[in-house]
């Protein structure tokens, strides 16, 4: 790829990394390497984006993946608008598809959209006749630049995904972001394992191709990322284990279990962080926690996101 | 039609040229940056540094811009161009710093990279060194330092090769007949 001038994305889109190849990974992947020097600029704008719409459509609360790729399309000289469901007239009973709709008629180029309904973004696809869609999460679907910014900051750390051992802690049946990490981790050649109650391992787990492992002792050894998920209390109308004390004791991170997995091996979370739950306070202040590099990387994967997909005055036909 | 128009010695010698021209003009060498433009700008940056750290005994620093966020043809192409990195380890403010470009052409490059390094702070002056000068200005823009001139009409190009990413050093003009 580096010999080339230029190269376009696969997909017009950015729904999911199911679809997306190891090639338009890396592209990503290393674009965003490219971008992480324009966010510590002194002054930290480019045109690049100059004249282009994008709109930030958030159907479900967010405060990281909202105001990064609200930072990274400013960065990138684009107008933002900025819209929530609620004071909206979503609320006065229109459809998802009359509103989007609406927004493109505004000449809005990109639309950046979060719905707690996973297939949202795919159906808004659809509907849109020129407009880019970036999924930023969609139900327990797939929240794709989540999984990008993860493997960006596990590529800084050792310098390939190639052959990690990289184990997923927690609720992987409810998580979009445990199915975008190992859509794309499986693709950059990283061992995936996952670890949590039975009752959070979906049933269907042989389908992606990972390891399945009940007991945290087990997974963590010889591991070098390990990737604490959030236990998303709003998405669970049932009960899926016995209590959250009972979850920590058998599932938390702390420095004990730390020591377990290899000696440079770091921790990840997506944040929100529920502490003392996931994580243990000592171990997220740790040197070994990379979870404050994980946001700001967040911001250059956006960036090379927004930058790859709004390449280019006219689409070619597909 | 392939010409070439320089090799290894030619280019070595026309670097050699611009450098001594740069320590001629700048009386306080210490004071000046190199900074290369992607993708063989770099490499000359990095010669015509070593030749002045040769003579003089002094570090210059060296950076490397990528101007592609600045293009004025953004909007027009079909496909985004790769962005590569971008590295000035150093502050520009009140530095006089030389800008080095393989081949200087439309102009537009240059626009594209003087918007550019005006963000990372205000240089004390600008100077433009190219390996090439070539016809066809679209822009109001001159090198102060030049390797060699060539006029080649409109649709002929231009291809640098240095050793350090193309194996070999040469200079080829392919003129349309």
């Amino acid at each position: 790829m580096t010999d080339q001038h230029s190269y376009k994305l696969s997909h017009r889109h950015l729904i999911g990394l199911e679809e997306y190849s190891r090639r338009d990974i890396s592209l990503i992947l290393e674009t965003a390497a490219s971008f992480k020097e324009v966010i510590n600029r002194p002054i930290r704008k480019v045109p690049a984006l100059r004249g282009k719409n994008i709109s930030n459509m958030f159907f479900e609360s967010s405060t990281r993946t909202r105001l990064s790729f609200e930072l990274a399309a400013k960065q990138l000289s684009a107008d933002i608008l900025n819209f929530g469901s609620s004071g909206s007239s979503v609320s006065k009973g229109e459809s998802l598809s009359d509103t989007v709709r609406n927004i493109e008629a505004m000449q809005v180029d990109c639309v950046i959209v979060r719905h707690s309904s996973a297939g949202v973004p795919n159906f808004l696809s659809q509907c849109l006749t020129s407009a880019v869609v970036i999924n930023a999460g969609d139900g327990a679907h797939e929240h794709p630049t989540q999984g990008l910014l993860d493997m960006l900051t596990i590529r800084d750390a050792f310098g390939t995904l190639d052959g990690l051992k990289v184990v997923l802690i927690g609720d992987i049946t409810h998580s979009r972001v445990a199915r975008s990490n190992i859509w794309g981790l499986r693709k950059m050649g990283a061992h995936v394992v996952v670890c949590g109650p039975p009752s959070l391992i979906p049933k269907e787990i042989d389908k992606f191709g990972v390891e399945v492992c009940y007991r945290v002792e087990e997974a963590l050894s010889e591991a070098d990322v390990i990737y604490t998920l959030r236990i998303q209390h709003e998405r669970q109308g049932e009960i899926f284990f016995p209590s959250l004390r009972e979850y920590a004791t058998l599932f938390g991170i702390d420095e004990d279990r730390l020591n377990l997995a290899k000696p440079g091996a770091i921790i990840m979370h997506p944040g929100p962080i529920n502490r003392g739950v996931e994580l243990d306070s000592r171990v997220i202040n740790n040197g070994r926690s990379v979870i404050l590099d994980q946001v700001t990387n967040g911001i250059a994967v956006r960036m090379a996101v927004l930058y790859l997909l709004n390449g280019g005055g006219e689409h070619d036909a597909e | 039609m392939k010409q070439q128009i320089l090799d290894k010695k030619g280019i070595a010698k026309a670097v050699s040229r611009i450098a001594s021209q740069i320590m001629e003009r700048n009386t306080r060498v210490s004071e000046i940056a190199i900074i290369g433009i992607q993708r063989r700008g770099d490499w000359l940056a990095r010669r015509i540094a070593n030749i002045i750290h040769d003579e003089k005994n002094i570090t210059i620093q060296v950076g490397i811009l990528d101007i592609n966020l600045y293009r004025d043809d953004l909007q027009n192409r079909a496909e985004y161009p790769v962005v590569r990195t971008t590295n000035i380890p150093f502050n520009i403010e009140g530095r006089t710093v030389i800008l080095v470009d393989d081949v200087l052409y439309t102009g537009r490059t240059i626009r594209a990279a003087l918007d550019e390094l005006k963000d990372f702070g205000r240089a004390h002056r600008i100077e433009l060194a190219v390996l090439i000068n070539r016809d066809g200005r679209e822009l109001p823009i001159q090198a102060d330092y030049i390797g060699k001139n060539v006029e080649i009409g409109t649709g002929g190009t231009v291809v640098v090769q240095v050793h350090e990413l193309d194996q070999n050093d040469d200079v080829i003009v392919k003129e349309v007949l």
